[in-house]
């Protein structure tokens, strides 16, 4: 492997639309044990404020799912090496049923800690109106290098 | 239907409100539904041979699954899966999930830390799984009523 630092500062191009899906919520809050009625039934999230279903705390993780393969390979690591070390989430309003959004990658970056390669990411998550929904950051961990 | 009275009182809870700990099971059933509804299908998720191949002790949950259900923990405290503004982990170690029909117990402590603006409350969040501590520097900001 030989992940340059010279990718630190990096920014991708932004993904293809994403239309966030009830049915996907759903999904995700019942793979998760979420029990809420607000990921689930429109007429329950709009009463209690909501456009519509609402994302748990972490569903923009289904919105970025591509992000970090497509950076480990870009720089050529090995995915089978990498690990996930540490995420977060920062959101303006939840993430609901009907949003279009795109997301945009920058690396922020890269370390070299002992033998490892520490690389963070942020990724901003926009409707393809403009509107700030989330940012999203990730630290991924390449042992043996 | 959720209605005001099922969100926690901002004003109610003060510094060093201890969360209800909560236990969730975590089996390979889970982390197959997991890997579908997120598209996360790294293959040492779901198979012993590869785990064991890379130098885990055995299959392993995903980070992100972890942190969905810390996320979880906060949601139902805090009675609206929309709460949660703010939150970020790292991922300490992993959750060992062996091909049984228990699989693993993830249990999930949390403190009120501060009062912020906005209705919002810091907490702090411990998840361990048996002797391991499976999230490190776990904090959330959660909006209340």
């Amino acid at each position: 492997m030989a992940t340059t630092t010279d990718a630190a500062g990096r920014t991708y191009e932004p993904s293809q639309p994403y239309e966030v899906s009830r049915v996907k919520i759903e999904e995700f809050a019942d793979a998760i044990g979420e029990p809420s009625p607000l990921c689930r039934d429109r007429a329950a999230a709009q009463a209690a404020g909501y456009p519509d279903v609402i994302g748990p705390p972490t569903f923009a993780i289904v919105v970025t799912a591509g992000v970090s393969g497509m950076i480990v390979r870009d720089l050529g690591m090995n995915y089978a090496m990498v690990v996930h070390g540490e995420q977060s989430f920062t959101h303006a309003r939840p993430l609901h049923a009907g949003d279009v959004v795109v997301t945009q990658s920058t690396i922020e970056k890269i370390r070299q800690v002992r033998d490892m390669t520490m690389l963070t990411t942020v990724t901003q998550i926009r409707t393809v109106d403009g509107e700030h929904v989330c940012t999203a950051r990730s630290i991924l961990v390449e042992r043996g290098t | 239907m959720s209605s005001p009275s099922d969100k926690r009182s901002y004003a109610q809870t003060k510094p060093g409100t201890e969360l209800p700990p909560r236990q969730y099971q975590v089996t390979r059933r889970d982390l197959v539904r997991y890997a579908g509804a997120s598209g996360d299908f790294n293959v040492i998720h779901w198979n012993e041979r590869v785990a064991k191949a890379v130098g885990l002790p055995d299959v392993i949950g995903h980070g992100m699954l972890t942190m969905a259900l810390a996320g979880r923990f906060l949601t139902e405290w805090a009675g609206d899966p929309g709460a949660v503004t703010e939150f970020g982990v790292r991922f300490s170690s992993p959750v060992v999930v062996p091909d049984d029909d228990k699989g693993a117990t993830v249990e999930f402590a949390g403190t009120v830390t501060e009062q912020l603006d906005g209705n919002q409350v810091a907490v702090d969040v411990t998840a361990r799984s048996g002797e391991a501590k499976v999230l490190s520097r776990a904090r959330a900001v959660v909006r209340l009523a």
